[in-house]
């Protein structure tokens, strides 16, 4: 009998290697992600959006096997249409984390998804959900993921404060993605972000020309390079 | 990005990426990983907790474990919970995958609340929690899609202590000091000394000095720990988790030392 | 019953002549017979409480219970056949298991009333099957505070403040409707639920009864439990007295 090679056909994958990111603030939360798809290091879909609604004020943010994912996100989409319309309320969500939650944690041996989950309920108010690869579930005030957060853990942990606005958090996020973007390969394109609250969901666009900027000096220097000398020479001026 | 933490912090294989240079995400997968392959071929744990430690004392039983979360050797979860209370009489500490803790703590919970429906008026104990528990991870091992935990069971219930270990393969066994993980290589040995044969004469203030005093050395020599933790008490009183708390730890000795043998500036 | 023997009332799946199912009437008749039971909804609360006739005196105090407990928060009381009203709750409990499993949560009872009254309309349905000869009361305190629903042998099921079903309801509705429910706590609510369940018991036709009462509330830490002993007992002396008080 012909068997069909599963490692083989995953690995011809589309994989969102990606940077997203949520974080939560006093009315809402900001949920945002890089555009760029990639089939091993080439670039499939420069535009993606990886930012998915899954209810009216819950949207989950991507990263892994696009198929994957995908598959995922409808079937919580469905999940919460029925609730929606058997509770006659919207879900909260807490409840869409449960049920992606599930579906990762019951399937792990054939997924690859890293899913972020962010919204606004009435219970709870704004919340931020990961559910890493195994399947666990974590809340937490700020996550991100994607093979560009780990460049980006540092900046997190250093800039993130409690207590913050819809613009700071907007300007946190966005940073963090255009540093995440710059410096992995399987992320980048333009920034998505959506903004949810109890009045709604804005979007929000960076084109990818009119990313924040960050240093963009010379890591690596010539032997004829006159830094060092310029440096000193400085020095000795102030002194 | 590399799925596999178990790809991650290893050494270098020179055989295709001699100079490290491989894109992260695009590394192969380890091609052997003998291990795995000789137990298991569904899955490894991802997301991980390290050592646990109990000791039984005068009044009950009291167990330790730090508040982290791994990710291979990124520290991703920094204040989760891994003592988690069953009922009024028991308490539970997982190490390994904390995706496979969570579904555990939701089949006990669903046991406690179909035990509770009974209206008997019995409750589950320490023990029968231990029993129910190995008899799932030994299920489970059994279908070859083993549960990733070491987790130890420690309550009091009718005036009796009780302190047990289960793991992954559905091994158990009973001790009045246990540790999983790191911690039964390197806190055994020092709650066995502090431990053993004072059972009945540890006051509460004696046994949380000897469990924070192996947590920091722990956390002095497992690179998978975290210096905040948190401390379960089963006693008359029932189930008591304490806040997070931080390890006062020592580094100033440090300051003197050069080099690595002769080297003295 | 003009409509007996007219060869409408043999099935549950056929309808008379003027659209009425027999069958459904039938298994309201097994609840009119048998032992009250009620439920308050109140300030902060709920409190179910049932007369439990007792047939004989060789029966074991204290079995055969008639309040069940469904999940943490949710308690049932039924009134008609006691085989039915097991079999009620033990679907119920499944139900609620079933949505644990998908959402993580305990269900809103509001929900779970939905999928029980459904699965009670079902066995209205089919020439196959006995409608249950049971009315369920269930009270629960969820994410909404304190619910209180009545699920009928036919399958519909309200929501109410204060709930009464068995054969002393007319009474006990209308000294629930006296009361001023939103603003009792639990525990005033468990002596009028006592008094009430005295007060229906009809002493001349009856043998004797149990009160079998539970309650969910603060003093339950929100978990839905038998009335401890000595509160039983007490609300239980003070029902009878105020009944002679009002005898004489």
């Amino acid at each position: 009998m012909q068997t069909v090679d599963m490692q083989q056909l995953k690995s011809g994958e589309v994989n969102l290697g990606t940077s997203i990111m949520a974080v939560q603030f006093k009315d809402g939360v900001v949920v945002g992600a890089d555009s760029r798809t990639t089939t091993g290091s080439y670039i499939a879909n420069r535009v993606t959006d990886k930012l998915t609604h899954v209810h009216d004020r819950i949207y989950c943010c991507r990263s892994g096997s696009a198929a994957d994912t995908q598959a995922i996100a409808d079937m919580v989409h469905y999940h919460l249409q029925i609730h929606a319309q058997q509770s006659g309320g919207r879900p909260t969500v807490l409840t869409a984390a449960n049920v992606f939650q599930k579906l990762c944690y019951e399937n792990k041996d054939a997924l690859s998804a890293g899913i972020i989950v962010a919204g606004w309920d009435k219970e709870t108010g704004p919340s931020v959900y990961n559910i890493p690869l195994g399947g666990g579930l974590f809340r937490q005030p700020w996550a991100i993921g994607g093979s560009g957060s780990t460049y980006v853990y540092g900046y997190c942990d250093a800039t993130y404060q409690d207590g913050w606005g819809r613009d700071e958090t907007i300007n946190f996020v966005k940073n963090t993605l255009a540093l995440a973007m710059s410096r992995d390969g399987s992320s980048g394109g333009v920034i998505r972000m959506c903004v949810i609250t109890e009045d709604g969901v804005e979007r929000l666009f960076v084109p990818g020309n009119e990313l924040p900027k960050f240093w963009e000096g010379e890591e690596v220097l010539s032997k004829s390079s006159n830094r060092t000398r310029e440096f000193t020479d400085d020095m000795a001026i102030e002194v | 990005m590399d799925h596999f933490p178990t790809s991650w912090g290893r050494q270098r294989n020179d055989a295709y990426d001699a100079y490290n240079t491989y894109p992260l995400h695009q590394r192969p997968n380890p091609g052997h990983d003998a291990f795995a392959d000789s137990v298991q071929h569904t899955q490894q744990p991802i997301v991980t907790g390290t050592s646990v430690l109990a000791i039984v004392y005068k009044d009950g039983i009291m167990m330790a474990a730090d508040t982290l979360a791994s990710y291979g050797s990124l520290a991703r979860f920094k204040s989760i919970q891994r003592l988690h209370s069953v009922g009024t009489s028991t308490v539970i500490g997982a190490s390994g995958d904390m995706s496979d803790f969570q579904y555990l703590q939701s089949i006990l919970d669903e046991l406690i609340i179909s035990e509770f429906t009974e209206g008997d008026k019995h409750e589950l104990g320490p023990e029968e929690i231990h029993e129910y528990l190995s008899r799932v991870m030994y299920g489970r091992r059994s279908k070859m899609n083993p549960l990733w935990n070491s987790l130890l069971v420690g309550g009091k219930k009718d005036g009796k202590r009780f302190l047990a270990y289960v793991d992954l393969l559905g091994t158990t066994y009973t001790a009045s000091t246990l540790a999983t993980g790191y911690g039964a290589y390197i806190a055994l040995p020092l709650l066995r000394t502090a431990v053993e044969g004072r059972e009945n004469d540890l006051t509460e203030e004696e046994a949380r000095k000897i469990l924070e005093e192996s947590m920091r050395v722990l956390y002095y020599r497992d690179a998978r720990s975290l210096d905040k933790y948190q401390i379960a008490i089963v006693n008359d009183e029932g189930v008591t988790i304490s806040e997070p708390q931080k390890l006062v730890t020592s580094w100033g000795f440090a300051e003197g030392i050069r080099g690595y043998g002769a080297q003295t500036q | 019953m003009t409509s007996i023997g007219t060869g409408y009332d043999l099935s549950a799946s056929t309808y008379s002549p003027d659209g009425r199912i027999f069958q459904v009437e039938y298994a309201n008749k097994a609840v009119e017979n048998s032992g009250t039971a009620i439920g308050l909804r109140v300030k902060d609360g709920i409190v179910l409480a049932v007369e439990k006739l007792i047939h004989s005196k060789l029966l074991v105090p204290d079995s055969n219970r008639r309040i069940q407990t469904i999940d943490r928060s949710v308690g049932m009381a039924s009134s008609g056949l006691l085989a039915d009203g097991r079999q009620i709750a033990n679907r119920a409990r499944d139900e609620s298991y079933s949505y644990r499993d998908v959402y993580k949560e305990s269900p809103p009872l509001k929900e779970l009333v939905q999928r029980m009254g459904l699965y009670v309309q079902a066995y209205t349905l089919y020439s196959s099957v006995r409608p249950f000869g049971c009315s369920t009361i269930l009270g629960a305190i969820d994410k909404s505070g304190p619910v209180l629903y009545i699920i009928e042998p036919s399958g519909v099921a309200y929501g109410y403040h204060g709930a009464a079903v068995g054969k002393g309801r007319q009474l006990a509705k209308t000294e629930l409707e006296k009361l001023k429910l939103s603003e009792l706590t639990t525990r005033e609510a468990v002596f009028e639920a006592a008094r009430i369940i005295h007060l229906v018991h009809d002493d001349a036709k009856e043998k004797e009864f149990e009160l079998e009462m539970s309650w969910i509330g603060a003093e339950t830490n929100g978990l839905h439990l038998p009335v401890p002993k000595d509160l039983l007992e007490e609300a239980d002396k003070k029902a009878r007295d105020a009944l002679e008080d009002y005898d004489e």
